[in-house]
């Protein structure tokens, strides 16, 4: 498999995007049934060319041919084979094809399981993916080709940056894509419906597995993103509030919004307008996260890194998409009319004010990445926002949000009684309110409110099934009866929202880790929490590509073992760098965390951290996605299963 | 009509956004848009207080060295004056010496810090690409460099006779920067 | 290409390398562990000027290094968060603080959440008020065409 044939593929698959792009919006304009039919056909043989293209690249890493230029530079003949395939994604043109390949992937989706769509939908929603695979196809082909050749062949490769030879952010980027890419499903149906100028409660069935799928990758992308920067930058955090981080928050803060609103249009006929334009807002904030980042733009907040040319080529890109899409918005919204109405307070009106509220955590979250940039620009002020800025504005807004979490599902839709879903709650009110004044006693308040949302969030989410069960109100068995006929989707929601809370726990819980740093010799203990961290040895160990340098700790608490820490220090002689190799032991409930730092005199710097319920974040976050992953299961949610189930009435019939 | 504006918006706020960044894409091609580049706080003001140690070299004494101390005080002598950090583990520092060794040559009083540098390796790195200063000092530690609010060498601040920053460059010296300079210098003599 | 690959490679290198070297050293510890953190709260709010979107606290930067000396210094004189903050930023004007002040060219950045609410609760007002306006009464034509459908 030579990357000739790889570039071949590429550029045939751009010919397929164009004709997907092309013929089944066509068909759909013209109602000409046979240009609509061949919508899967293109999208599928789109799928084969790309798939080989990308074959062709992994082929050429895994193969160390260093005749191609990505893969010498990103690549050595001694890399383990994992990053070898993992390398082909972890440079700027190896992710712009796996980008390209997961669009494919969409449009194959469609076209595949779409099968019970309207035609008409189905054809202009695979022509709206081939129209966005078109730009970034020609832009992977002519911007940034990852199959170059380099003459002569270099004898072995750069090799890769070591902090990104790890398991985990192995498979972050493809899981991160696919969350991104994902959600241009939903907005090839936005546009699709703009287009039909019809949006109705079938089309909100359509969209919310294709969205639920997206956001569940996406939180499952962020989570290996965060769980990685814990334990490999070595000092214990999980989030930085970097733009790149803030890059991926904002399409899962709207995507969950969109998740949310598509509901209301499903089951009432509401909000189509505003669904609209969150499939739009999310695609484009996905789209300009991936590629803003390598305009050089906000790129250049980290590095000088930056080719105004490459960033000319993606800003006409995104114009295009985004502009188009907004255009194509503003000219046709007015066509949809919203039927369902509702009282402000009620099952909707939970929605909206969690759509509001979310919406205003990702457009704060968004000035605040993107302003010191305007500011500069257009009043010269240099300024920074950090941390502490989206700590101090994010937190209040996203207080209303759990409290409407546990508060919502307990609302009836069309019009509800507040005082009657709180008197619902009350025992998850007064355990919420019991955990943050316990959690008072020994901590800050922050922490503690933390903890009190995240027993209303938890226990919320477990009252919901309790009250649909109606358990110790009627008989048990009445009760499990009940549980076992509960809707899958039900669970999801539960699960997802219970997750949340689970991740707020551990979020609070990190807030009260403590820290130790030491220099410590051989023989000594430190101290910390209760456990007692003792050097057994310091010794050095060969790996693959690297020489690592490694601290042996014995943990004990009370004198009784409890785990051996091994820490290390990764030496890289290609690449001339060093990485620290975290140890963690975890309980479940906390982690012991170890880094090993400089050596002096015989005595090595140690960094001790003790960080109670940090496993629960990124175990939320699992939580979340799976209850995501069992919604999907939900028959009622299944791609056109209500239209297969009448077909098959009217067969018996 | 006020529905259809609304609906409007969020390709109006889109293109703002759009030209706001096309505008700052194509500042940085020409240099003039850098969001990385910290600002100083200096121009306009006079030079902070600081005292460093001279830095003496027999061999350069008839390259016009002098072994005194570098003093704040020193720099409002009466001329305007062009003060370079360096340090001799720079590598800009190498790409810009052409420049300042011209700016001397033309007669420019030149001074330099060396930042966080052996004396050693200073004189080391002077003897390989020639020595465009008159006064030198050593800021070892490197809190003279922070009071001038230096993020990194080199960094040029242009002096004038009374001690006042007049002007600043951060990063190595262009032609454009030294032309600039010279010419400011001049305004300022 | 080639050098265009090479310098991204090496952004890439040095936005990610950084925080590795952040090990920390014990001896640039306050004894006093009030003070120390203190000090540690601080510095998370000052920028690493050298590095990207770090903290001096985070980052392993020489200069980072020296401005947590000087942070630390400056707390075992006596001085309070404002005196050293502004010492900062005496030096390396706003830039430096990661929690940007209030001032005229920061106030759309500080009033973005109020702002996003306001348009977020303004929208669903203005939508809900004309969602549950009457319609407007059937005209003559309409009222025929009603009585045609009610009576065929």
């Amino acid at each position: 498999m030579s990357p000739e044939l790889g570039h071949f593929a590429l550029a045939l698959a751009v010919a397929f995007a164009f004709a997907q792009a092309i013929l089944p919006l066509w068909g759909a304009w013209r109602r000409d049934a046979r240009l609509m039919q061949a919508a899967p056909a293109i999208a599928i043989g789109q799928l084969v060319a790309l798939g080989t293209a990308y074959a062709a690249l992994v082929w050429a890493a895994v193969t160390d041919d260093f005749s191609v230029l990505n893969v010498a530079e990103n690549s050595h003949t001694l890399k383990p084979l994992i990053y070898k395939i993992s390398g082909s994604w972890g440079n700027h043109e190896g992710s712009i094809l796996l980008w390209c390949l997961i669009l494919a992937m969409c449009g194959g989706a469609v076209a595949v399981f779409g099968r019970a769509l309207p035609a008409s939908l189905r054809a202009r929603v695979i022509g709206v993916l081939g129209l966005s695979a078109c730009g970034f196809e020609l832009f992977a082909l002519l911007e940034s080709n990852p199959f170059a050749r380099l003459w002569p062949a270099p004898v072995d490769g750069r090799d890769m940056n070591p902090l990104l030879q790890d398991p985990g952010l192995a498979f972050h980027p493809p899981l991160l894509y696919v969350g991104y890419v994902g959600f241009a499903i939903p907005f090839a149906f936005a546009i699709a419906a703009l287009l039909e100028g019809r949006v109705d409660a079938a089309w909100g069935r359509w969209v919310r597995p294709w969205t639920l799928a997206a956001w569940c990758c996406l939180t499952g992308g962020i989570a290996l993103g965060s769980w990685w920067s814990y334990y490999e930058l070595g000092w214990g955090g999980f989030w930085f509030w970097d733009p790149v981080e803030n890059a991926s928050l904002l399409p899962w803060l709207t995507g969950t919004a969109l998740l949310h609103s598509a509901i209301v249009v499903e089951k009432r006929e509401a909000l189509k307008v505003w669904t609209i334009l969150l499939a739009i807002g999310t695609f484009s904030l996905s789209l300009s996260g991936t590629f803003l980042v390598r305009s050089g733009i906000l790129n250049s907040v980290h590095s000088f890194a930056s080719d105004p040319s490459r960033g000319v080529f993606i800003l006409g890109l995104l114009a295009l998409v985004i502009g188009g899409s907004l255009l194509l918005f503003a000219l046709r919204a007015s066509l949809l009319s919203s039927s369902g109405l509702f009282a402000p307070v009620s099952r909707e009106g939970a929605l909206v004010l969690n759509n509001i509220l979310l919406c205003s955590i990702a457009a704060v979250v968004m000035t605040g990445t993107i302003y010191p940039l305007f500011a500069d620009l257009l009043f010269g002020a240099k300024i920074s926002v950090g941390p502490p800025f989206f700590n101090a504005t994010v937190l209040p807004l996203a207080v209303p949000v759990f409290i409407a979490m546990s508060l919502g599902p307990a609302l009836s839709w069309k019009r509800a009684d507040l005082g009657a879903a709180v008197l619902r709650l009350w025992w998850v009110a007064v355990a919420a309110v019991a955990a943050g004044l316990f959690a008072l006693i020994g901590m800050q308040a922050l922490p503690a409110l933390a903890f009190g949302a995240a027993v209303w969030i938890i226990l919320g989410a477990i009252g919901e099934v309790v009250e649909r069960i109606r358990l110790f109100r009627v008989p048990v068995a009445a009760s499990a009866a009940r549980f076992a006929g509960l809707p899958r989707g039900s669970f999801g929601t539960t699960l997802a929202h219970a997750g949340m809370g689970v991740t707020i726990a551990g979020i609070a819980g990190m807030s009260l880790a403590q820290e130790s740093i030491t220099l410590t010799k051989p023989g000594e203990g430190v101290p910390l929490a209760g456990y007692v961290f003792t050097l057994v040895d310091l010794h050095d160990a060969p790996g693959p590509n690297y020489a690592s340098r490694v601290a042996d700790l014995r943990v004990t608490r009370d004198g009784a073992p409890v785990a051996l820490l091994s820490p290390s220090r990764r030496t890289f002689p290609v690449q001339k760098m060093t990485t620290t190799e975290a140890a963690i032991h975890t309980t479940g409930f906390s982690d012991l965390y170890a880094v090993l730092g400089d050596e002096r005199d015989g005595a090595a710097v140690l960094r001790l951290h003790y960080n109670p319920l940090a496993p629960w974040i990124w175990f939320g976050a699992l939580i979340m996605a799976a209850g995501g992953g069992i919604s999907l299961a939900d028959r009622r949610l299944r791609v056109g299963a209500p239209m297969r189930a009448r077909a098959s009435a009217a067969a018996k019939a | 009509m006020r529905r259809r504006l609304l609906l409007l918006a969020p390709l109006g706020a889109a293109a703002l956004a759009g030209a706001g960044f096309l505008a700052m894409l194509r500042r940085m091609r020409t240099g003039r848009f850098d969001p990385r580049g910290v600002p100083t706080m200096l121009l306009g003001k006079p030079v902070p207080i600081f005292a460093l140690p001279g830095f003496a070299l027999p061999g350069f004494a008839s390259a016009g060295f002098a072994s005194v101390d570098l003093a704040g005080a020193d720099l409002a002598g009466g001329r305007p004056i062009l003060l370079n950090f360096f340090a001799s583990w720079c590598a800009p520092c190498v790409a810009e010496n052409p420049r300042l060794m011209a700016l001397h040559e033309a007669g420019i009083p030149l001074w330099g810090i060396a930042y966080k540098d052996r004396p050693d390796a200073t004189a080391a790195f002077l003897g390989r690409h020639g020595n465009p200063f008159t006064r030198i000092g050593r800021d070892d530690a490197g809190l003279t460099a922070i009071d001038f609010g230096v993020t990194g060498v080199p960094e040029t601040f242009l002096i004038d006779a009374s001690g006042v920053v007049r002007w600043h460059l951060s990063g190595p010296l262009t032609q454009e920067a030294a032309d600039e300079a010279a010419s400011m210098l001049r305004q300022y003599a | 290409m080639t050098r265009r690959a090479v310098v991204a490679a090496l952004a890439l290198l040095l936005a990610l390398a950084t925080p590795a070297w952040a090990i920390g050293d014990p001896a640039e510890r306050l004894p006093d562990p009030a003070l120390e953190a203190r000090a540690a709260e601080l510095g998370g709010q000052l920028r690493c000027l050298v590095c990207q979107n770090e903290s001096i606290e985070d980052s392993g930067a020489d200069l980072a290094r020296d401005l947590r000396h000087i942070v630390r210094a400056h707390i075992a004189a006596g001085e309070t968060d404002s005196q050293i903050i502004a010492w900062m930023t005496a030096r390396y004007g706003d830039f430096v603080r990661l929690r940007p002040p209030f001032n005229p060219t920061t106030a759309l950045l500080w009033a973005s959440p109020f702002v996003a609410l306001l348009i977020g609760g303004g929208a669903a007002y203005a939508s809900r008020r004309r969602a549950v306006a009457p319609p407007p009464p059937l005209d003559a034509a309409e009222q025929s065409r009603l009585r045609e459908l009610l009576n065929p």
